[in-house]
């Protein structure tokens, strides 16, 4: 066991690590932030992603002793400054973008990582985008929407309601 | 205009805020002071005999606290089956023992032999590696297809059981001779041999236990990923662990999502109860993805002969059905239900057909236990006949649309009652028939399929009109049919003196979004403000009763409880209002939140009503109880029946065989719609699914009873770019006659009508390409498989 310090939704902290301590369980376990999901052992639901350094990555893929220092951000740290919902996290509420709420810290965590990358992403590319995160109850649609809304996109005219 | 708040609004989801800011809390999310670890020991054959357990060398290691084999659970009850099914000659179906953990034999790969308590995951983990180590077991031939299993007697899942039958059951049976003699009479008869795919539910959230038990009191308390908190009470502490009910509380807190894999109680909830009182501190235990895969209940796979007799114009005469359903190797919970009085009793259709009879052999094999998954029996029936209806339409050469319309029951047959044993109440299926055309645009279909051939692709249309019995479900009648428990529900409304509202309420919402859409009820109804309105579930010591969420019976069953509790808050609040106004009570009506005396504007508050009710001094204390507090049980008059039609449009790539939905459109009637918002959604995930069945999701065993498919890269779960936008649509509604609210229930549409639409499409689509030769394709419609049905 040894220390590992990192920066977690803008907070110096630090706790306890194996070496084989994976990055979700050092949030879940270690810092109690139970937001971040695990939904697979084989890296291929995605209900585990968060960013690391800006970049979504699936918490379940990575060891915590790797991550010395990084700047990490979870979906405890995604809402503004005031508490309210951040504007993708409002879009996914406005759109009915979650059902059971199980995918969704990672659908909130990859879907924030495209905009920031393409802020205006085609259908297509949201799609192809979210390809990594599995939701077994919406069948995607209001995901889709809700993604498209929060880059400023005309909803209606892409989607029938 | 749409409504903003109440019965009809799209209001936004309460419970959204927790999820969307990482502050739900889900089972594995409990930590507790002082816990212990389970991991379970499982099978890694499809057949054995246990010859050895060492569990020596595992107890002995770093972190252990205890091992428990199937020997420690010998003495307590087993999980059963909760319906009673009569095979045709009228004996009782066989019912072998489902115990905690495997003793004796293991029967399937998963199936949990050991478990291993310890300080720490990671031991527990290491623990259980060497006690697989130090195993002996003798593997058995494993008995994996469904025909072999019930041909070969010397083989057996269950050593009393010689044919590896559950039971041979008839539908109706008394029907039998007639419809045999309607199809050799028919001028023209139909057949179709097709495999409904087993499924493995994989709801995001994996299963996960928690047990914890005080010396002190004797009390348990069990915290745990169910869609039924009150039905796995009293599975775990009546059926199995011999715990008292009062000494039990189950909690389901958020829930990762269901769809019939959590309605079953599973052996980790007991094992975990037991470990928590051997070693005096909570036990946790939550599954890895590939124990899913290997241990839920699994749903579906059927293998199906269907007949169809008709005249040459299409009307149908006939319909008989022969299945083999695969229960896997113990009865879950609703396993003998679902082949059977969820599926049999579906097989007219929403069609005026004469004649149908259903023959269903349940078998035994040595693989996960199969039971209801999202539809449950419903989606079979639907696809079996769907799937035979389109075969006539092509062997005939006629409109499939037509062929509809010419067989489904008109509005004016109503009540209508099946050959199968229901009596539809309502529904207008032309109607919906008729909005599904207009929304998928038909008429311009032929114009988009020369685009497509102009792509190089094959386009195709595929139809099908659904119905389903849901609202699960009258008790009286359940019970004729073989039912343990009775299928009623209970709410309690409390309204507190300040006039905020407390309902408990038996349904569970692990993603339908009860919280928000309750609490649009009970706020329109007693014209109070949504926010006044708190729904809580999933907490036996909390809520008076509840058989929970599954089958569409939320709303139908739970809802209506708790519309009847309002009632009786009503009511009583008119008999307050009587004494403070000085009216007769007669005289008082209730209406936007006020107590009013007819003919004058004299008025109390529902505000005020309450805080009399609590603080009583002007108040007929004599003749009325304070409090306003209110229970109510309901007990649904008949099934309810959702209907609709689908239209899938696919386009098919002719040299690589992959499928592609470009357009699906839903129209339903769902009876009265509390949330329009809330219902598209059930649509949506349910077309998704069902999108999943036709042409991805794949569950395999080789024949030696290995689970090919056990983990996300092998088995294929719809994402995002397997699926279009869909068109959805519930205008056409017909409320259901026989509960309070109207409501017909939507959780499972989807995924009952889209299978067989999807797979006419694709079946459509090489017609229209000219390989007419392709009459059928089995799901998952892969694109190997459709390569190889045109290259075939
Ligand atoms: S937990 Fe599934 S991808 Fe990380
Ligand atoms: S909302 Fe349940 S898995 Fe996506």
């Amino acid at each position: 066991m040894t220390k590992v310090t990192m920066t977690v939704n803008g907070k110096a902290v630090s706790a306890e690590a194996e070496g084989r301590t994976l990055l979700v369980n050092y949030l879940r376990e270690g810092l109690g932030l139970t937001g971040t999901h695990v939904g697979c052992d084989t890296s291929q639901c995605g209900a585990c992603v968060v960013h690391v350094n800006g970049k979504a990555v699936k918490s379940c893929t990575v060891f915590a002793a790797d991550l010395e220092g990084a700047e990490v951000r979870t979906i405890e740290g995604m809402a503004n400054a005031d508490g309210s919902l951040s504007v993708i996290q409002q879009a996914f509420q406005d759109h009915h973008g979650l059902q059971c709420g199980f995918c969704t810290p990672g659908m909130v965590m990859s879907s924030a990582a495209l905009l920031a990358e393409n802020p205006k992403p085609s259908e297509a590319e949201v799609r192809h985008y979210l390809e990594g995160n599995i939701c077994r109850c919406t069948g995607y649609h209001n995901i889709i929407k809700a993604v498209l809304a929060a880059s400023g996109q005309d909803v209606p005219a892409v989607a029938a309601e | 205009m749409p409504k903003d708040t109440g019965i009809g609004a799209s209001s936004k989801r309460r419970e959204d805020v927790r999820f969307l800011t990482g502050k739900g809390l889900y089972t594995d999310d409990v930590s507790l002071h002082a816990q212990a670890h389970a991991v379970m020991v499982r099978s890694t054959v499809a057949h054995g005999r246990i010859v050895r357990i060492d569990t020596s060398a595992a107890a002995a290691m770093p972190g252990v606290l205890a091992v428990f084999t199937g020997e420690d659970f010998a003495a307590v009850g087993g999980n059963p089956a909760g319906w009673l099914i009569n095979s045709r000659d009228g004996t009782p179906m066989r019912e072998p023992k489902r115990p905690v953990l495997a003793h004796g034999k293991v029967r399937h790969v998963g199936d949990a032999y050991a478990a291993v308590i310890a300080e720490t995951y990671q031991q527990a983990k290491d623990a259980a590696e060497q006690l697989a180590a130090d195993t002996e077991i003798e593997e058995l031939p494993a008995i994996v297809d469904m025909k072999a299993a019930v041909a070969d007697a010397g083989n057996r899942v269950h050593d009393e059981i010689p044919d590896n039958l559950c039971f041979d059951w008839g539908w109706i049976e008394d029907n039998r001779a007639a419809v045999d003699a309607a199809m050799k009479a028919a001028p023209h008869v139909v057949t179709l041999e097709l495999v409904n795919n087993r499924l493995v539910p994989n709801a995001m959230e994996p299963r996960a236990s928690i047990g914890e038990y005080n010396p002190g009191t004797g009390d348990y308390k069990l915290t745990t990923t169910s869609q039924n908190p009150h039905l796995t009470r009293l599975l775990v502490a009546a059926f199995v662990m011999g715990i008292p009910e009062n000494k039990l509380t189950v909690v389901a807190p958020d829930v990762g999502g269901g769809f019939g894999s959590k309605i079953y109680h599973y052996g980790e909830e007991a094992l975990v109860l037991a470990a928590a009182k051997k070693l005096g501190r909570p036990v946790r235990w939550t599954a890895e993805r590939t124990e899913s895969f290997l241990s839920d209940a699994h749903g579906r796979d059927h293998v199906t002969k269907i007949e169809l007799g008709c005249t040459k114009e299409g009307e149908i005469l006939a319909i008989r059905t022969e299945t083999l359903a695969n229960v896997g190797a113990y009865l879950s919970n609703f396993s003998t239900a679902t082949p059977t009085f969820l599926h049999g009793t579906l097989m007219a259709g929403p069609y005026k057909v004469p004649h149908v009879y259903v023959n269903v052999k349940a078998v035994f094999t040595n693989t996960a236990p199969v039971d209801a998954y999202r539809g449950a029996g419903r989606p079979e029936a639907t696809y079996s006949l769907e799937r035979v209806i389109d075969k006539m339409c092509r062997e005939l050469n006629l409109d499939p649309f037509e062929v509809r319309r010419k067989n489904l029951l008109t509005p004016d047959q109503f009540p209508y009652t099946t050959p199968v044993g229901l009596v539809y109440d309502t529904g207008n299926y032309q109607a919906t028939l008729d909005k599904a055309i207009e929304l998928g645009n038909v008429a311009g279909f032929e114009k988009r399929a020369a685009e497509s051939k102009a792509r190089g692709k094959l386009r195709g249309m595929g139809l099908s009109t659904w119905i389903e019995a849901c609202g699960i479900a009258p008790s009286h009648l359940v019970g004729v049919l073989g039912s343990r428990v009775g299928l009623y529900d209970a709410a309690t409304v409390r309204v507190n003196a300040t006039g905020n509202i407390s309902v408990m309420t038996g349904a569970h919402s692990h993603g339908q979004g009860h919280e928000t859409v309750f609490a649009q009820i009970v706020a329109e109804r007693l014209g109070i403000p949504e926010s006044s309105v708190e729904i809580v579930h999933g907490d036996t010591s909390k809520i008076p009763f509840g058989m929970g969420s599954y089958g569409s019976r939320s709303l139908a069953v739970c809802g209506s409880a708790m519309n009847k509790a309002v009632d009786k808050i009503i009511a009583k609040g008119k008999k307050i209002a009587a004494h403070m106004l000085e009216a007769a009570e007669e005289d008082i009506s209730f209406a936007d939140g006020k107590f009013s005396v007819a003919g004058t504007d004299k008025a109390k508050t529902f505000g005020e009503i309450a805080f009399s009710a609590y603080v009583p001094h002007n108040y007929p204390l004599e003749t009325l109880e304070p409090g306003l507090e209110e229970t109510a049980f309901y007990d649904p008059g008949n099934f309810t029946y959702p209907a609709g039609a689908y239209i899938c449009e696919v386009e098919v790539d002719p040299d690589t065989g992959k499928v592609d939905v470009v357009a699906f459109t839903a129209a339903d009637d769902f009876g009265n719609v509390m949330n329009p918002m809330i219902v598209e959604g059930q649509v949506h995930g349910g077309v998704g699914q069902g999108i999943g069945q036709a042409l991805c999701e794949n569950t395999s065993y080789d024949e030696n009873g290995q689970l090919l498919t056990g983990s996300f890269m092998d088995y294929a779960m719809p994402r995002a770019d397997d699926v279009p936008f869909y068109t959805v649509d519930h205008s056409c509604s017909t409320p259901c006659t026989h509960n309070p609210l109207g409501v017909k229930g939507c959780g499972e549409a989807g995924a009952i009508g889209t299978p067989p639409a999807v797979v006419n499409a694709v079946i459509d689509a090489l017609h229209r390409g000219g390989m007419t030769h392709v009459t059928h394709i089995d799901m998952p419609v892969s694109p190997h498989r459709v390569w190889q049905a045109i290259n075939g």
